[in-house]
Parts: C-alpha cells; sequence; structure tokens
C-alpha cells in the first residue's frame, strides 16, 4: 500500500510537470532586438508618406478635417517636440523592437513584456499578471496601458490611456479615446504584429496594420532606450499658436493626383478604399503614369520623370 | 487517498491536451473514428470566404503601379533590368496575364479568398480576382508536375493549442512551403521572381475585439536569381458571413 501510494504521487508530480511544460510551450519567447523590415509601405515607413495621403485608413469626416489642418510644423513647437507618437508608432514607424521579459523576483514567472522606447515612440509594457486597466479617468501616458495574455503562442495585448497623436505620419489623427489590440505572432526568427485600432472620435472601423520584424542575432543589440529628448527652439512663433492649414487652404490635396493620377477621393481616405471593390471603382477612371515620377526604390536609378499631366479625376 | 486524488488531478490537467492534439479521423465504414488525418487534427478552421484589407501598400495594390516604382522591394540589379522592360501589353497579347498572380503575389492582390477542405489532406484556396485556386497538399505529391502559377504547395500544422483552450479558439497555424512556380511578378508593374523562387507562409488566426475573425498570412519569397534578401510581407483577411461579394475575374496585365 505503501508502494502504491508512493507511486501515484511519482506520477502525479511527472503529469503534472509534463501539463506545465506542455502549457509553457504554448507561449513565445519574445525577447530579443527586432530589427524592421521595411518591405511593406516603405515610404510610409521610412523618409515618411505624402502630406495628404489618407489611402486604407477609415477616417471619418472629423478625422478627415483635422488630418487636412495638420502641419508637420506642429512638432518644432518646444511643448511638442517631445510628445512622443502613441504606441501603435510600433507598426507605424520605421524602428525596430528591443522586447524584454519582467521577471516576479521570487517565482520567476514573467509578469510583463517591455517594448522599449526608441527616439519619438514611449515604451509600452505588456502586463500578464492580471491587473485591470486604471479608471477611465485616469493619467493618459504616451505609452499608454497595456495589459495581455496568451492565446496558444500569440500575445495578444489591449492598450488604453494613450495620449492623442497620429495615426500615420502624415497628421491624420488618432484620439486619446483609442484602444489598441496587438497580436504578437513569432515564427521563428519572424515577428509578425498585427495592430486593430479603435477610435470612435477619429475613425468609422477598426484599422488593421501589420509588420513584421526579424530577430537580430549577429548585429549588435538595440539599445533598451532611446536617445534622451532635449527640447530646443526650433524657429517656431513664440506667441502660442499652433501651426496648422485652415479649411480648404491644403496645397497638397492634389499631390498624390498630380504625381501618380490617384484620384483625390481615394487620397482623402474612408472605410470604403480599404476593400476590392474600391479597386474596382477605380479600374475606368484610372490612367497609369508613364514612369514613377518620385520615391521610386529600387536602388540605383535613372533620373525621376517629370509628372505627367493627371488625367480629368473623380473628385 | 490523497494520493490518488493528486493523481486524479493531474489527468485532469493533462488529458484536455493530449484529447485536442490527437484529433479523430472521419468514421469508417463500422462506426468507428478513423485514424486521425490534417482535417480532423486542425488546430485552427481556415474555412470560409475572407475579404482582403487593404491598408498596407496601397499605390501597389489597389492600382497598377507606375513603371519604375520599385518602393520596398530588396531587388537586384538583374530584376531592376527585368522590371525596366515591364510591357503590360505585351504580357496581354503573350497569354501571360496572370504573371502578377502567381502564389508569391497572390495574397496581396485586393479580392476575396475561399477556403476549403478538397479532402481530408488537401486544403484548396479559391481566388475570385484573376479566378486562381491554390492547392495546399498536407501529403507530399508523387511525380513532378510542370511548373504553375500557383506552384506545387505542401502544407502542415504547427504548434498545439495552450491547456484548456477550447478547440479552434486559440493555438497552432498553418505552415505552407510553394516551390515549382512559373516566373512572375511580385508587383503588377514587373518586379520580378524567378521560377526558381521558393515561398514559405503562416497563416495564422484571430478575433478582433468586435468579434470578427482576422486571417494573417506572413508571407517570405526567397529568390536569389532576384532579391538580395528574402521578401517578406504580411496580408490580413476579415472572415465574411458568406459568400456575397464573391466576384470571379480574370487575369489582368493591364488593370
Amino acid at each position: 500500500m505503501h508502494t502504491l501510494k508512493r507511486l501515484s504521487t511519482w506520477l502525479a508530480l511527472v503529469l503534472l510537470t509534463v501539463a506545465t511544460v506542455t502549457s509553457a510551450s504554448a507561449q513565445s519567447d519574445l525577447s530579443g532586438s527586432w530589427v524592421s523590415i521595411q518591405h511593406e509601405d516603405a515610404l510610409e515607413r521610412g523618409a515618411g508618406p505624402y502630406q495628404v495621403d489618407y489611402t486604407g485608413l477609415p477616417l471619418n469626416e472629423d478625422g478627415r478635417a483635422k488630418a487636412l489642418s495638420y502641419s508637420a510644423s506642429q512638432y518644432s513647437m518646444l511643448e511638442r517636440q517631445c510628445a512622443f507618437w502613441p504606441p501603435h508608432y510600433i507598426v507605424m514607424g520605421p524602428w525596430g523592437l528591443r522586447i524584454w521579459p519582467e521577471l516576479d523576483p521570487v517565482t520567476g514567472r514573467t509578469i510583463a513584456w517591455t517594448i522599449g522606447p526608441f527616439e519619438d515612440r514611449g515604451t509600452t509594457q505588456i502586463w500578464l499578471d492580471g491587473r485591470p486597466h486604471p479608471s477611465e479617468n485616469a493619467r493618459h501616458l504616451q505609452g499608454g496601458f497595456t495589459t495581455g495574455k496568451w492565446e496558444g503562442n500569440t500575445l495578444v495585448t489591449t492598450t488604453t490611456h494613450m495620449k492623442a497623436g497620429a495615426i500615420r505620419r502624415n497628421g491624420a489623427p488618432s484620439s486619446d479615446q483609442e484602444v489598441m489590440t496587438m497580436r504578437l505572432i513569432r515564427h521563428g526568427d519572424l515577428l509578425t504584429v498585427l495592430t486593430i485600432v479603435e477610435d470612435p472620435i477619429y475613425l468609422t472601423e477598426p484599422y488593421m496594420l501589420s509588420k513584421t520584424f526579424r530577430l537580430s542575432v549577429d548585429a549588435a543589440p538595440l539599445l533598451p532606450t532611446g536617445p534622451p529628448c532635449t527640447p530646443a527652439f526650433e524657429g517656431t512663433k513664440e506667441d502660442g499658436s499652433v501651426p496648422h492649414i485652415l479649411p480648404g487652404k491644403n496645397t497638397a490635396v492634389d499631390e498624390l493626383m498630380t504625381l501618380y493620377h490617384i484620384p483625390v477621393e481615394a487620397a482623402l481616405g474612408g472605410a470604403a478604399t480599404m476593400y476590392p471593390e474600391y479597386r474596382k471603382k477605380l479600374k475606368d477612371a484610372f490612367v497609369r503614369p508613364e514612369r514613377c515620377p518620385a520615391n521610386c526604390g529600387g536602388g540605383p536609378q535613372q533620373p525621376a520623370a517629370p509628372p505627367a499631366p493627371a488625367p480629368t479625376p473623380p473628385r | 487517498m490523497k494520493a490518488a486524488y493528486a493523481l486524479l488531478a493531474a489527468l485532469v490537467f493533462v488529458l484536455p491536451v493530449a484529447v485536442h492534439g490527437q484529433g479523430r479521423g472521419a468514421p469508417q465504414g463500422d462506426g468507428t473514428p478513423g485514424p486521425p488525418t490534417p482535417k480532423s487534427t486542425a488546430p485552427i478552421d481556415l474555412t470560409g470566404y475572407w475579404v482582403a484589407v487593404v491598408t498596407e501598400d496601397w499605390r501597389y495594390r489597389m492600382v497598377t503601379p507606375t513603371k519604375g516604382d520599385y518602393q520596398g522591394v530588396p531587388m537586384n540589379a538583374a530584376a531592376r533590368k527585368v522590371a525596366d522592360a515591364w510591357n503590360p501589353e505585351a504580357d496581354q497579347a503573350a497569354g501571360q496575364r496572370c504573371k502578377s498572380y502567381g502564389a508569391p503575389a497572390s495574397l496581396r492582390v485586393p479580392g476575396r479568398i475561399h477556403i476549403t477542405w478538397q479532402d481530408d489532406k488537401t486544403l484548396r484556396l479559391d481566388m475570385d480576382t484573376g479566378t486562381q485556386t491554390r492547392v495546399l497538399k498536407f501529403e507530399a505529391s508523387v511525380g513532378k508536375s510542370d511548373p504553375s502559377w500557383q506552384g506545387d504547395s505542401t502544407a502542415r500544422w504547427e504548434a498545439q493549442p495552450a491547456r484548456g483552450a477550447a478547440p479552434g479558439a486559440a493555438g497552432g497555424w498553418l505552415k505552407v512551403t510553394t516551390t515549382n512556380m512559373k516566373a512572375g511578378y511580385l508587383r503588377k508593374n514587373g518586379v520580378p521572381y524567378s521560377e526558381a523562387a521558393g515561398l514559405t507562409e503562416y497563416f495564422d488566426l484571430g478575433t478582433l475585439p468586435n468579434s470578427d475573425q482576422v486571417l494573417v498570412v506572413t508571407a517570405i519569397v526567397d529568390d536569389s536569381r532576384y532579391l538580395t534578401q528574402p521578401f517578406v510581407v504580411s496580408s490580413q483577411f476579415k472572415k465574411q458571413v458568406d459568400g456575397s461579394g464573391w466576384d470571379p475575374t480574370p487575369c489582368s496585365s493591364i488593370w
């Protein structure tokens, strides 16, 4: 009887160990330096998008109006120079990611994952210990407040309490009411991050954006913090006014039409521009320019052709 | 007695993992379950209609991009030479109008996809734009077929669901490797891939906060003939309740 008891206890321990290992193996180790792969949206994530290119953004009228009023000089204002981008800049921006776990010093369990800041993006700390999100009246931070849970080997996160910012680097806005969901999916040395942005102030439906990073094993690791931001006078007016463009005065509205023959209506975005039916709508209106006029990529290239005359556009 | 309880508790923890990981095949003639098949052991359900959500590379996907616009593609000089000679009218006339609908590019084409089980060991992926079909086989084919736009794809499930997860709710993904493709275009404006290219894809499922299902496909194209490094893009699709909106259209080099 004693032997059976001991055997049962050992068997139970072995089975529980197997269960624990199985559970843990369903998660992924996200730690390391993840290099940004810029093969899609290369212009948007690199040099930056055209001033009025809201294609594929489900903006509502308020969002569009605010985007059109945006002046990049706003970031020269002393009080805005260090106003970092909201956490969706993880996939929207050009930088790689340095990710590390925060361990409970007693149990050794991972209680959070930290995505380190870099230059114009704040820290994102993903809490896994079940703590609730703060009250809706709590202070909003540049990095927001993020919780996460594992679904299989995908880390699913929810971020609230962000500051207002931009959803594209041309001033298409995001509000402080934004809720961002991320899905961090690791396959070997690749990490695909899908973000879903919900914003009741500026978007008509959720906005999805994904980006893939590659684990860096042979280069110096990314810094866990970005360089410090020190505000300095950059020549803006000192009367407290905010650089902006008045309604109807944005001269860049026709830029995509002039360069690429993209109709102004498409450049102004909206949920319809995200779906295949919109391509069919453009079919009869679009006339392909002869050659790429600017930002052509592809390494050494011939001089860009002058912008071709635009066809009569559908507005 | 305590030891017996401990054993029971351990079994309760372990069994759901083991059972879910095994799956059961279709009933055999005598009513007993058949051997596990890729269909019966699928950790996620990819079947159904999906619509592309085009929020990235919009200018290269929603319109036919301009000649010479190669932003983002890690192409070498040989690729540039080929792309600079792109002539969509000539492709159309030569019956090569599907060159931008091959497997490395087909899921970047704005459209809908329909995923079904062709049999217990084969997933079928139909695309309405360009009217293309990919066949994802969980068992290697015997013999060699002629190169085609969609090539030969081998599929396998990877990973297991987390302990306690409901079947299909979480965990696991589909990995697909494709070779034996006809040379085609990564982008519609003539950015080439060669017949030696290889394609690796990961299909992952998720649920949006509004309960919509989303499919993310991460694709890696290896082609030492035309690329200086693997070309990596990720595309997302939203689940549709039915086939409304399904609109098969032929390939076009020009549009």
